[in-house]
């Protein structure tokens, strides 16, 4: 019986993962919302969107503003319901919350509690993730570090600057030592100092062989660090792909591209 | 458990860190100087009357505090947007909702056994009196009916868009029930139909929370109430709370939470 159940679970994951060891698949995805006003139809946000991340990468999310990333994010993170489709995390719907054990999630601004000390936090956050409190104190103790707020560890999340606050919303997402980092603009309001780190951080995870989905505007950035890159516009994907070779297609550069598929044109040229 | 236990935690950190809270015990600490000063005038029915204001005032505070925090507690984090890293760590809307509850309703309780320590050491030592257990019973089955309430705002708090209409809501409906709950039957017998059903439906729908206070056993010094009536009361209140924090859950699991 059991084997039986294990294998039909088998089966399940490679429909949902035909290529295996996905950490990501989205599979025909759409986010609808309701219409606001009276009369008014509801928006689609997200249209049937199909993507797929494996171990190891380091992702770009790329699009304008209203494009469908942050929705794409809301339903992965369970915010949000997708309206049609599928999406999953590990092979795990993301509807259940377990599908979440093994992210980390940096949000663009800082939404922490401002109450509570960097450390408390952190032992807050680790808590949640049911990890013993010797490894929690010695966890804390590398983010801090990590993160260089070490010797402010015992100060309240209200007194830190925004760069601060930003450097110890990175430790929570790293606190449970995550296979797979979803950052939502991770250098928004950073220093070029504070850039660098967030860059290391994410060649160091790399590295380790982890998982990084990431959103950006900042397009240098992405060409530095990304694998692949992923370019959606009014809902639809309208480009996925690696950066090298998206490069060599287009024979110009990601920005370039980038304004491309978004149909911009300059006023120059128009 | 430990996800609802720490992010109950939260809710009573929150709470004795922020200015407010403090408030309300300087106002205690008046309040108890002041029945200290009846000790000049050597008139008994003045201390009880001063005893009634004091429990009157423990009340209305207690309820100040339950409501007042259990309503901003899931408004404040979606307006603080800290809701979103804690749901995108395995936490389920439900355990946010309980852990909320939980929070809310201990730190009520840390406030309430602060007054009824004010109340009992001072009216105790002005009547050479301690009677601990109609104290101590008077405390338990006031928190208990606490937790319907709290219970009843957080319902409130992801029904409503502004926690202040869910404060004023909330605080219209309890302190309704409290003055007018128990006489709803005798109203409904003088109405006509359908007036007098819908009334009686009301008195048989609503959590009686007149049924909690034994303040007045505790003025006139009477006997402790039988531990059966606090055993009946306590599942009775408990029943409630999970109607409510049920109807919260149901209100809540699909509810989108925008960016």
């Amino acid at each position: 019986m059991m084997k039986a159940k294990s294998a039909s679970l088998t089966s399940m994951d490679s429909a949902r993962d035909p290529e295996g060891s996905a950490v990501i698949q989205i599979q025909k995805l759409c986010v609808e919302y309701a219409g606001r006003g009276f009369g008014q139809g509801p928006t689609l946000a997200v249209k049937d969107l199909d993507l797929r991340i494996g171990q190891g990468e380091v992702f770009g999310f790329l699009g304008p503003n209203g494009a469908g990333k942050t929705s794409t994010m809301q339903v992965l993170l369970g915010f949000r319901e997708a309206t049609r489709g599928e999406a999953f995390l590990f092979g795990v719907n993301v509807r259940q919350p377990i599908a979440r054990q093994r992210i980390g999630y940096l949000p663009e601004l800082t939404y922490y509690y401002k109450f509570l000390t960097a450390e408390e936090l952190l032992r807050f956050y680790a808590t949640i993730f049911k990890i013993p409190r010797s490894e929690t104190e010695r966890r804390i103790d590398a983010l801090l570090d990590l993160v260089e707020l070490g010797s402010v560890r015992k100060r309240r999340i209200r007194d830190f600057s925004k760069g601060m606050q930003q450097r110890i919303g990175l430790a929570q997402a790293l606190i449970n030592n995550p296979d797979l980092l979803i950052l939502d603009e991770p250098t928004s309001g950073l220093d070029p100092l504070g850039r660098m780190k967030v860059r290391e951080i994410i060649q160091r995870l790399k590295n380790e062989g982890k998982t990084v989905f990431f959103s950006s505007h900042e397009l240098g950035e992405v060409e530095t660090v990304c694998d692949r890159i992923a370019i959606i516009h009014q809902g639809e994907l309208r480009v996925a792909g690696r950066v090298g070779d998206l490069v060599a297609k287009y024979h110009t550069d990601l920005e370039k591209i980038f304004l491309q598929i978004v149909g911009y044109r300059a006023e120059s040229s128009s | 458990m430990n996800t609802i236990s720490a992010l109950a935690g939260v809710v009573i950190k929150e709470l004795y860190r922020r200015k407010d809270f403090y408030v309300l015990f300087v106002l205690t600490a008046l309040i108890t100087v002041l029945m200290g000063m009846m000790r000049f005038f050597n008139d008994a029915k003045i201390i009880g009357y001063v005893k009634e204001i004091c429990l009157m005032l423990v009340s209305i505070s207690a309820l100040v505090i339950a409501i007042t925090t259990a309503a901003r507690q899931i408004p404040a984090e979606r307006e603080n947007r800290t809701i979103f890293p804690l749901l995108a760590k395995p936490v389920t809307r439900g355990q946010v909702l309980v852990g909320k509850f939980l929070g809310s309703w201990l730190a009520t309780g840390i406030a309430l056994v602060v007054f009824y320590l004010f109340f009992g050491i001072l009216s105790g030592s002005h009547e050479n009196r301690w009677p601990v257990l109609i104290l101590l019973e008077a405390f338990w089955l006031q928190w208990m009916m606490l937790s319907v309430v709290i219970a009843l705002v957080v319902f409130g708090s992801v029904t409503f868009s502004a926690p202040s209409a869910n404060i004023t809501i909330c605080m219209i409906v309890v302190l309704g029930i409290l003055t007018v709950g128990e006489h709803l039957n005798q109203v409904a017998m003088q109405q006509n139909q359908p007036v007098g059903s819908i009334i009686s439906m009301i008195y048989f729908l609503i959590p009686h929370l007149e049924w909690f206070d034994i303040h007045k056993l505790v003025l006139f010094n009477q006997p402790p109430v039988p531990w059966v009536y606090c055993l009946l009361a306590s599942l009775y209140a408990l029943g409630y709370t999970a109607v409510f924090l049920f109807a919260a859950w149901l209100a809540f699991r699909h509810k989108p939470l925008t960016a």
